[in-house]
């Protein structure tokens, strides 16, 4: 297989729709001439036009509702929004219509719309910049949310959300862009072979362990896999890691499992504590899952505050391997610490 | 020849007078004002009995601008509207039955129940919806039209919204994307002269609605909105204009809502008088009278036309009435599409 970075791997997955399907078109910001604020569109413009990739004005909430009238009237749009932060004035258009026009309408219309926007700290962006907001999205029904962590999801999870006939807002990470992985070769034509498609709704687990299940989301599934070889390294403990890959479907069932088998878990985000990911998987797996429980499941998260600029603060305002092995020494009750 | 503050009876825009259309046509946008008229009467009585629930905008005293667009457009053309639009929907052909039972909540609505008075849509008809967002439906209706544009189409998007909605971000944003994408999309703002309580000159430096798009490459122009064929005449020429140029307009209406806002405003930011003097000029007896001055139409058709618009009205109530409340373990249908990646409800 070969390697791609995860931003090649999304320019890959979109290239393969555009190819596939007349009816996808890119809209967003410097998506087109430009090429992308972060080249995940490079190239695309050239090959397939300004009719399908089309450079927008800076007015987020109504490209996002040319995209919803556009899906409910029988186009695949794909429209990429320059940061998480910018989908804040959209989210008019993403809950009000997007997300409800399917029930609001009594099942007539459709919208099968992908919202595309990286998230992520570590670049000193300050508090308009660098938030990771997947938490607002998952609590919305109607929108389907995804969070690839790596090259191969990013590629598989995108396709299977341009096909799919609901709203996906489909989070990446500013940080994984350039991180390469294996990403399965697409079909050639003649000698076939199969598309690499991602499932929503099915958790990864990225290593397997028997001592304390670490469900890490976004970045953070790739940041609690390093901590997992360290708990394992310097304490003998075994994590098992799990990577969501999707919020909304969730594969809770995954998670259950796991946690039926190490009876303890942590969760790991890099958005805020209050209302966040982490707060919504413990309320979970503590109603469905409590008798499996040695101890409370314990919460990773970012910092409650706005994402402070300075380097040394930032660095300690969202969550790295050390805050990892300790939550996870601190389920395990200190026994093998 | 456009004034900056419209006056009751000084609106009328000056050019000649359109000729009519066949008096078949004339009866039956007679019939659809008249039927509309009836139905947000009754809409409203039928909220005072609570058989209606949540927010109740009646487009009373506006339905010329309603009819007068909505039969400038074809079969294929897409209208979409605000939360005051159940008469859009019934002008589009909607069933009285299915919007009153909509109001009702009930499951034979257009909506299943689920939208409720603000939120109409009929997709066969190409009626794309009632929207309760103020302004939310402009984004929207620039999209059908690329859409439209896209698969090489010849529909057009009429796109309705009120005076207060001009004021949105969401106006200058579409109006520049849609010049820019020289979208087949008509901007039509009913200017019924208040946003709720605040009138266009509290609420708009720009009074004068038709020059608002001008800034961003989209011309417009203005109809007399109590007016059904000056309204038909100045939309059908948009219409068929931005179907042919490929190129946005917005069509600025002159009207006035005879009720308050919703069924909850006393309407204290007005005077009784100036209603009284906008409701001289009802646009519904107007056409009626200038039908039968021409010859065609006479009283007993006129009341024929009264009678089937109540017949038609109470058959909407009894049909809404006798219609069932949507069962509780229907509560998550729709809120997703089922399919590969859902397979069911989300737990
Ligand atoms: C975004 C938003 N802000 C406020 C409201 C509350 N609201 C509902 S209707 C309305 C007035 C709108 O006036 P206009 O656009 O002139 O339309 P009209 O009601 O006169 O038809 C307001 C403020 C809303 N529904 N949506």
């Amino acid at each position: 297989m070969p390697e791609l970075r995860y931003r090649e791997a999304l320019n890959q997955a979109l290239r393969e729709e555009l190819q596939r399907d007349e009816r996808v078109v890119l809209m967003g910001e410097d998506i087109g001439v430009f090429g992308g604020a972060f080249k995940v569109t490079e190239g695309l413009l050239e090959e397939f036009g300004e009719r399908r990739v089309r450079d927008t004005p800076i007015s987020e909430n109504t490209f996002v509702g040319i995209g919803v009238g556009a899906a409910m009237t029988g186009l695949r749009p794909v429209v990429e929004l320059m940061t998480v932060n910018f989908a804040l004035l959209a989210f008019d258009q993403i809950v009000n219509h997007a997300a409800h026009i399917h029930y609001m309408f009594g099942g007539q219309a459709r919208v099968p719309l992908v919202v595309r926007m990286p998230q992520g700290a570590g670049h000193q962006l300050g508090p308009t910049h660098s938030h990771c907001l997947e938490a607002m999205f998952l609590h919305v029904p109607g929108l389907l949310v995804a969070t690839p962590s790596t090259a191969a999801d990013a590629k598989g999870l995108l396709k299977t959300a341009i096909r799919d006939e609901n709203p996906v807002i489909f989070i990446e990470h500013e940080s994984l862009y350039g991180v390469r992985g294996e990403v399965p070769d697409p079909p050639t034509p003649g000698t076939g072979g199969e598309e690499h498609l991602v499932s929503f709704g099915r958790a990864a687990v990225r290593r397997e362990g028997s001592d304390v299940t670490i469900v890490g989301v976004s970045r953070m599934a790739v940041t609690a896999q390093r901590a997992a070889e360290q708990l394992a390294a310097e304490h003998g403990v075994q994590a098992e890691v799990i990577d969501p890959r999707t919020l909304r479907p969730l594969d809770l069932d995954t998670i259950l499992q796991s946690v039926a088998k190490t009876n303890r878990c942590v969760v790991v985000e890099e958005g805020w504590p209050h209302g966040g990911v982490g707060a919504n998987l413990s309320a979970l797996i503590s109603e469905q899952a409590f008798d499996d429980l040695d101890a409370p499941v314990r919460r990773v998260s970012g910092a409650d505050v706005p994402m402070p600029y300075s380097k040394p603060l930032e660095d300690i305002a969202y969550p790295h391997e050390p805050q990892i092995v300790q939550a996870a020494l601190a389920v395990l009750g200190g026994v093998r610490a | 020849m456009a004034q900056t503050q419209p006056e009751p009876g000084g609106t009328r825009v000056m050019r000649t007078p359109p000729a009519l259309p066949d008096p078949e046509t004339a009866r039956e946008w007679l019939a659809t004002m008249t039927l509309i008229r009836r139905f947000e009467e009754r809409a409203g009585e039928m909220y005072a009995r609570a058989k209606v629930g949540g927010f109740l905008h009646l487009s009373i005293g506006e339905e010329a601008a309603i009819v007068g667009a909505a039969r400038a457009l074809r079969e294929e053309d897409y209208l979409i509207a605000t939360y005051r639009s159940h008469g859009h929907a019934l002008a589009r052909g909607t069933p009285p039955e299915q919007v009153m039972a909509e109001l009702f909540g009930r499951v034979d609505g257009c909506c299943k129940g689920r939208g409720g008075s603000m939120h109409m849509f009929d997709l066969k008809r190409r009626f794309m919806g009632g929207y309760g967002i103020v302004g939310g439906n402009l984004p929207i209706a620039a999209g059908i039209a690329l859409s439209s544009d896209y698969r090489e189409t010849e529909e057009v998007t009429l796109c309705v919204f009120g005076d207060g909605a001009s004021n949105q971000g969401t106006f200058g944003e579409t109006l520049n994307l849609a010049a820019l994408w020289k979208l087949p999309v008509v901007f039509m703002v009913t200017n019924n002269q208040f946003g709720m309580g605040t009138a266009l000159k509290r609420h708009s430096a720009v009074t004068d609605l038709q020059r608002k798009g001008e800034s961003l490459g989209v011309p417009g122009t203005r109809c007399d909105g109590m007016d059904v064929l000056d309204t038909h005449t100045v939309v059908s020429e948009a219409v068929e204009r931005v179907r042919a140029e490929r190129q946005p307009m917005l069509v600025e209406a002159i009207t006035y809502r005879f009720r308050g806002h919703s069924m909850a405003d006393p309407e204290q930011y007005r005077s009784k008088e100036e209603v009284t003097l906008w409701r001289e000029r009802d646009p519904i007896p107007a056409f009626a009278a200038e039908l039968e001055g021409a010859g065609a139409i006479d009283a007993a058709e006129q009341a024929r036309i009264e009678e089937d618009a109540v017949a038609r009205v109470d058959a909407a109530v009894e049909f809404a009435d006798a219609s069932p409340f949507p069962q509780p373990e229907s509560l998550y249908d729709n809120a997703y599409v089922v399919d590969e990646q859902v397979k069911g409800r989300y737990h």
